[in-house]
């Protein structure tokens, strides 16, 4: 049994124009992805990946130089690309909410937390004041923050990081959203504080049901939190799949040499595998594979044509042409070992 | 001989209630903590905030003044040297700090960067300054050209690298990295920290290393220092702390780095609450009311650093083995968070 | 149903009204720089342009309107004033001193304000308390009134006038400047500068004030327009470049007994010319400050 996913992503692309129409930066090109309903996607990326611009474009939150070009957007069967923003108003918050990196930045400082937490309420289910609060109340009792009934009273800059950032959490599952989309959530964290975090995500999602996208350039988080991984570089879906499949036989030279360049806890005198040369730059990429540069394993053939995605298994792709078939039948072609 | 050797070394600031408030009390943040750092080793200090390692580390460069307790510098102490004394300190102990955007002055060539501290300390030449600086640069991996170039032009990774030819300038005994990788992108991290331990294996450089990426601390460091609140916990040689933490926090913060695969499963500790304020720390034991494993004991009275199979540790839960020799790790708690 | 604005076909095109706003050749402001070019041209080359002498009238020529209009000839390409001096010539010379004034008094107010912004903003302490105390003082005081007061104390010529026109404006730099070294200061590269050793002097002069020249100069260039309104009202007032000197804001003051009765040129010609260069140094200021600052640059 197959359900419908819950979000598809069908070869969306947004860029970046200046004014004159001159420069254009593809940050996102032709991605195409798939969440289903109860489920975790981890979206992996380092600077100018695209992965900030693909959380702005899935809200429909871009700034006025962005402007999205291409694909589909369907949310439990509608097109969000094709949406006017009174109905994109209706959905974020209430159908798909966001939470991000600054729970300072995310936060009014003006105004008390139970203010904060209920707006969402209010403004999409129209209630009256004290059931809003009622529920704010509530819902900070969900994310484990203590003593709400004073908490909700309070400011944002009389709690510490931690709580701030559950408190965001709080807002963002105030409307019992569908989806929640997560930008490096835990980043301004101390760790033991991240620990408690993730802990509580995780099981605001079992209890919710909900559908959760963790962007982040952290692979411990994905390998802790996600079911689903896409890896992005220079506005491409370059991997996807289970995380457990990729984790144990990446597809892809970049997912590869990522997963061999983070210290490990227990390898003694290891020597990191570095990534030469730099991050791409999105306004002046090289033709074909734009990982090219900087492969270990590129040949002459990816500096010409840029791959297509191929599916070296069942669920998975992958953006390169040593996953290529070679013969009808041959799947995963992995470089394995080579490094 | 130690680079550097610090003995009960505290550092306490006051905190005022507002603008014409009295004291409003005293904030302990490095509240006397003693440490080694050998030739050519690395000394990492994890923690999370308000432990208190940054201003560890600015008491090391010497920009804050210690309010307790001794530093020796190879043996001296620092402050019975006299000016030259204080000279020479300062050319041994450079740093490198975690915002390679904010640590080149934008409107300076490369080339001034690198050779400020030389220009700053000694008489040379032009043309030997010059001569000096490309060498950095040919040190940590970056062209010839690039010292007649701005900052603007090199990425976050490279502007590391300037920020390391720098500190190597004055050939310094000692360098403080201070959260050297955390702001670069994962894949050009492991390039910076081979590059930092091909640069101690090759110079004999020393390193105090500051990061809250465990895993990083623990493949780059020979000695770990685990801080809470102001005060070291436990002091370890790096893979035995990382596979067999012995103080309860330390126990609680490797757990807590995340696992690198998937399919590995780590015991979960969860602690409980925030981190309190180093203004009203909890008596006896600091860490007492997160610990999940608190004993009557340990609120009050504070637990001291004894060496236990190696390591040092400050936890009561040690007391009744001073008595019976050989340690067991710490059990697995009896129910999980 | 209509396409959102954020999802739209490329290449995206402006509307042509705000293209006009951005006329560039290539990556340059042309026409403040021309406006500011052609009154400096002036400025400099007074003596050959301009047709008369601008000092002495012939008094049966007074009042004589501009060429285009009845009674009026090209001798007297502008009118004449109520001294029978020519307009146009009377309008080149006192290019010269808008420009000189302008400028001077910028740059000197511009030097003061940013060396004790520096300083004040670096050494803090009571340093700090002493400028800034200073400062407050100095701006509580209305600017104009303030420079009339001093005026009427050291009497008036054209050097004073850029002396007190400087002495009023400095602290507009230095609290500006001070805010920047402020942030500055906590930098690592400056961090980093004294953990090589370096003094405070030295860390001032290398890291901090090349790093707050650009303000400096956007501030500079709004100030002009302020300055030479200041100047002009001023010579309006009578406490500015003495006559007969022919300051614009001077030539405003004489002509403005004209305007009830219909002489019109005596006042809309330096009125003009004032708008002009106020214009032409603001948009320079506002294309200088997004050229400046990378941030605010565009893609």
């Amino acid at each position: 049994m197959t359900a419908a996913p819950l979000l598809e992503l069908d070869n969306l692309s947004t860029h970046y124009v200046s004014a004159q129409g001159t420069r254009v930066i593809r940050a996102v090109d032709e991605v195409s992805l798939r969440v289903n309903a109860g489920e975790t996607l981890g979206i992996v990326g380092e600077s100018g990946s695209g992965k900030s611009t693909l959380a702005l474009t899935l809200l429909r939150v871009l700034p006025p130089a962005a402007r999205i070009v291409g694909g589909r957007m369907m949310f439990e069967g509608e097109d969000l690309v094709t949406k006017s923003d009174a109905e994109m108003q209706e959905i974020r918050g209430k159908r798909i909410a966001m939470i991000l990196q600054d729970p300072m930045a995310s936060l009014n400082p003006l105004f008390t937390i139970g203010n904060q937490v209920a707006e969402p309420i209010r403004v999409h289910e129209g209630v009256s004041r004290s059931t809003a609060w009622r529920r704010a109340r509530e819902l900070l009792k969900a994310v484990r923050i203590p003593s709400p009934e004073t908490r909700v009273r309070q400011y944002p800059h009389e709690m510490s990081g931690g709580m701030r950032q559950r408190i965001v959490g709080a807002i963002g599952i105030s409307c019992e959203p569908r989806l929640l989309i997560a930008d490096e959530p835990t980043t301004s964290l101390d760790l033991t504080i991240q620990a408690q975090y993730l802990n509580l995500l995780r099981d605001l999602q079992r209890e919710h049901g909900l559908a959760l996208i963790f962007i982040t350039h952290n692979l411990g988080i994905v390998a802790k939190m996600c079911d689903q991984l896409a890896v992005m570089y220079a506005g491409r879906v370059i991997e996807a799949g289970p995380v457990s499949r990729i984790f144990n036989a990446p597809a892809h030279p970049y997912t590869m040499a990522l997963l061999n360049s983070i210290p490990r806890m227990g390898d003694p005198d290891q020597r990191l595998t570095a990534i030469e040369g730099q991050p791409p730059n999105l306004a002046a990429l090289p033709p074909g594979c734009s990982f090219a540069p900087r492969c270990p394993q590129v040949m002459p053939r990816c500096r010409d044509a840029a791959p297509p995605a191929f599916t070296p298994e069942e669920g998975r792709i992958a953006r390169c042409w040593l996953a290529e078939p070679v013969a009808a039948g041959t799947d995963l072609r992995v470089a394995s070992g080579a490094a | 001989m130690y680079v550097i050797e610090a003995s009960g070394l505290s550092k306490h600031f006051h905190a005022r209630r507002g603008v014409f408030g009295g004291d409003r009390g005293v904030v302990r943040a490095v509240d006397g903590i003693s440490f080694a750092i050998e030739q050519g080793q690395t000394l990492g200090i994890v923690g999370e905030s308000g432990c208190g390692k940054t201003t560890t580390s600015k008491l090391v460069l010497g920009l804050e003044q210690p309010t307790g307790g001794t530093m020796r510098f190879e043996g001296c102490d620092l402050q019975e040297l006299d000016a030259a004394g204080r000279r020479n300190y300062r050319k041994s102990v450079q740093a490198v700090f975690q915002d390679p955007y904010a640590s080149l002055n934008p409107r300076m060539r490369i080339s001034a960067i690198i050779a400020e501290p030389l220009v700053t300390n000694e008489r040379l030449q032009a043309a030997e300054v010059r001569e000096r600086v490309l060498g950095l640069l040919e040190v940590v991996g970056l062209p010839a050209h690039a010292a007649d170039l701005f900052p603007h032009e090199f990425s976050g990774g490279q502007r590391q690298r300037i920020a390391i030819a720098r500190a190597l300038s004055l050939s310094p005994k000692l360098i403080v990295l201070d959260e050297p990788v955390s702001a670069l992108d994962v894949s050009i991290r492991a390039q910076i920290l081979n590059l930092l331990r091909d640069l101690q294996a090759r110079l004999g450089l020393s390193y105090l290393f500051i990061a809250h990426d465990l895993a990083a601390v623990a493949h780059m460091s020979h000695t770990i220092a685990v801080m809470y609140l102001g005060q070291i916990v436990e002091t370890g040689e790096a893979r035995a702390l990382a596979r067999a933490p012995k103080h309860p926090y330390t126990e609680a913060l490797f757990s807590a780095a995340l696992p690198i695969h998937p399919d590995e499963r780590r015991e979960e500790i969860i602690l409980p609450g925030e981190v309190p304020s180093p203004l009203n720390p909890p008596s006896g034991c600091r860490f007492h009311p997160r610990c999940p494993r608190a004993m009557a004991r340990c609120a009050e009275t504070a637990p001291v650093l004894r060496e236990i199979e190696g390591s040092l540790v400050a936890c009561h839960l040690y007391d009744a083995l001073d008595a019976a020799p050989g340690v067991r790790r710490l059990e697995p708690l009896a129910e999980s968070a | 149903m209509s396409i959102p604005a954020d999802v739209i076909r490329l290449p995206a095109r402006e509307s042509r009204f705000l293209a006009i706003r951005r006329i560039r050749f290539g990556e340059y402001p042309v026409i403040p720089i021309l406006i500011l070019a052609v009154i400096a041209f002036l400025a400099v080359f007074a003596n050959q342009l301009a047709p008369h002498d601008p000092e002495v009238g012939i008094l049966s020529a007074r009042f004589h309107p501009p060429f285009w209009q009845a009674g009026g000839s090209t001798e007297y390409l502008l009118g004449t004033d109520q001294l029978g001096r020519d307009v146009l010539s009377r309008l080149i010379f006192g290019a010269r001193i808008s420009m000189v004034v302008g400028f001077t008094a910028v740059i000197f107010a511009g030097f003061v304000g940013t060396v004790l912004g520096i300083v004040s903003g670096y050494l803090g302490g009571w340093v700090d308390q002493l400028v800034m105390r200073l400062t407050d003082t100095w701006l509580a005081l209305p600017a104009l009134t303030f420079a009339i007061f001093l005026a009427a104390i050291v009497g008036p010529s054209m050097w004073n006038i850029v002396i007190i026109l400087g002495a009023v404006y400095w602290t507009r730099y230095a609290r500006v400047i001070r805010g920047e070294v402020l942030s500055l200061k906590e930098r690592e590269f400056v961090r980093l500068a004294i953990v090589a050793g370096c003094s405070k002097w030295t860390i001032m002069r290398r890291h901090i004030l090349p790093n707050v020249v650009n303000t400096a100069i956007v501030l500079g260039t709004l100030m002009l327009g302020v300055v030479i309104v200041a100047e002009a009202s001023l010579s309006f007032l009578g406490v500015g470049v003495p006559p007969p000197e022919p300051a614009w804001g001077l030539m405003l003051a004489d002509g403005k007994e004209g305007l009830m009765v219909g002489y019109w040129w005596l006042t809309v010609f330096p009125g003009g010319c004032i708008m002009l260069m106020v214009l032409a140094a603001n948009l320079l200021g506002d294309w200088l400050r997004v050229k400046l600052d990378p941030q605010l640059r565009q893609l």
